[in-house]
């Protein structure tokens, strides 16, 4: 009896020595896979609050809606998956980045092989008559979305101007400033982002210069206050943000293909036949859906567009 | 804490972190804009990540006597294969339809699809004799066959180098860790008389 006294007493402290060392465990479960969780997180951030902009008042209705298979994707979709290197070269990320940018005041400059050059204000071009159109709008890297743009043919505002007979070519310019965009020196492409067509291709009555989407003002990570739309072409020629467009006489430099000159060409038409040297271009990913679907020669504007490219090589001039 | 078993099921579950949140968030619809890209990119990243632990155990065996981390490199090694497998798995399912000669002319026609496919390919010998059977049975031929997962990480990292299109930052990174890893090894070789480097327990 006495002994085993002596050995429950000797008992008590080993226990409290295991607790302890469970103790220790449970806080180190804990601890660790918090601190997983933790880095999970920091690279898989919920989407941000929508920022609601201000509604376009009078819009006139898209004249010739999608088919039935080409639903337009929803606003935290189109605002939550953004390409725009200057805030970020995470799609997902762009639209924390881009939340404070300042697009007002807010002005584009247009000159070059013009009659009339002239410095827009924003407002001026917000009273051209705003028009939706819902457009496919394919990305080269194979994913694509339905978006309903609000805007107006980059026509209107050309005309404004008066091109010159020896003009052949559209320059435009994306806005750049570091102080807004803190994280634009690692995206490894040149900054400001310039783009440019043909002069055609420009006055085409499907390239639009788009203020909007779902009939309010441009959300910012999609390219506020004013950005270029050309349905047909990879979604990079649809330069954001625009400050300065330029009429010239040469075929203008654009962003990507100063970057990576074999994989981007001046023309990148969307083409299922022409692969980009790192990936195939004949299917892509509706986002929304799981499975997908075969790209569309001209993004599905081949009626409207292919007379433009008669005689051309496409696979030369990719 | 030298508690081996209870080190294993702390290393499992903290590598079960991510399938489970992001198994969590599936649930609550929380994926993001596109939840595809998303697993691919996670599971790529989580099989460089394990490889990159693996690879950094002897090196920290060598410089702090940690020799007991050991033990849990044959498990870091298997992470890093479950997670391969789940990224090629993705990819064959929502990239290639499970077409097998889709998946076929792909690697042979994407230099960074042929990268990525030849490093996976080559942990497949390495999982298999990850056993304590095989371990035996190959004697100084197992540890000559695992330094295959030096180019298994090699493959890895210029597999996710080659994808992007412009911002190399996080590549890099992953990079200048495995030169560093594999940087130690020129330099410090394994002597014969060094401390048994195979777990068989």
């Amino acid at each position: 009896m006495a002994e085993n006294k002596i050995k429950s007493s000797e008992i008590t402290p080993e226990n409290v020595y295991l607790n302890r060392r469970n103790f220790m465990k449970a806080g180190l479960i804990a601890g660790t896979t918090f601190a997983t969780g933790l880095a999970y997180r920091f690279f898989n951030q919920p989407p941000p609050p929508e920022v609601e902009t201000a509604k376009i008042e009078t819009v006139k209705p898209a004249e010739t809606p999608l088919p039935e298979t080409d639903k337009p994707n929803s606003v935290k979709e189109i605002t939550n998956y953004n390409n725009f290197y200057e805030f970020s070269t995470n799609k997902s990320s762009v639209a924390e980045y881009a939340k404070d940018f300042v697009t007002r005041p807010w002005t584009v400059e247009v000159g070059g092989l013009v009659q009339k050059p002239k410095t827009f204000d924003i407002e001026e071009l917000l009273k051209i008559e705003q028009e939706e159109r819902i457009y496919r709008f394919r990305c080269v890297e194979g994913w694509s979305m339905v978006i309903p743009w609000v805007g107006f043919p980059l026509k209107k505002l050309l005309d404004k101007v008066e091109p010159l007979g020896t003009a052949k070519y559209v320059a435009f310019e994306t806005y750049y400033n570091k102080k807004q965009m803190p994280y634009a020196s690692y995206a490894g492409i040149d900054f400001p982002y310039v783009e440019g067509l043909r002069l055609d291709e420009a006055n085409h009555n499907l390239t639009i210069l788009a203020t909007g989407l779902y009939g309010k003002q441009m959300p910012n990570q999609n390219g506020a206050p004013i950005r270029l739309v050309v349905p047909w072409k990879y979604g990079f020629k649809s330069i954001k943000s625009v400050v300065k467009i330029t009429l010239t006489d040469s075929e203008p430099p654009t962003t990507w293909n100063i970057a990576i000159p074999n994989e981007y060409g001046f023309y990148s038409n969307v083409n299922p036949n022409v692969s980009h040297p790192r990936w195939s271009q004949a299917t892509e990913q509706r986002i929304g859906e799981y499975t997908r679907r075969k790209t569309l020669l001209f993004n599905g504007y081949a009626d409207e567009v292919a007379s433009l490219y008669e005689g051309m090589d496409l696979r030369k001039y990719f | 804490m030298q508690d081996i078993k209870f080190n294993k099921i702390l290393i499992s579950l903290n590598a079960f972190v991510p399938l489970i949140l992001f198994t969590w968030d599936g649930f609550r619809g929380n994926l993001g804009t596109n939840p595809i890209e998303f697993f691919l990119r996670t599971t790529g990243v989580l099989t460089l990540i394990f490889l990159l632990i693996t690879l950094s155990v002897t090196p920290l065996r060598k410089i702090f006597g940690w020799n007991s981390l050991v033990k849990y490199r044959r498990m870091l090694g298997l992470y890093a294969f479950f997670y391969g497998t789940l990224h090629l798995i993705t990819y064959s399912i929502f990239d290639k339809s499970l077409s097998l000669s889709a998946i076929v002319s792909d690697t042979f026609q994407r230099p960074f699809i042929l990268v990525g496919m030849l490093a996976f390919i080559l942990m497949i010998p390495l999982a298999a004799t990850s056993t304590n059977a095989m371990i035996k049975r190959l004697g100084k031929g197992w540890g000559k066959l695992h330094k295959l997962t030096y180019l298994v990480a090699i493959g890895g990292v210029l597999h996710f180098y080659l994808i992007v299109k412009s911002d190399t930052f996080y590549p890099l990174i992953f990079g200048l860790i495995l030169a560093v890893l594999l940087g130690y090894r020129y330099y410090h070789p394994n002597n014969q008389k060094s401390i048994k480097s195979v777990e068989t327990n």
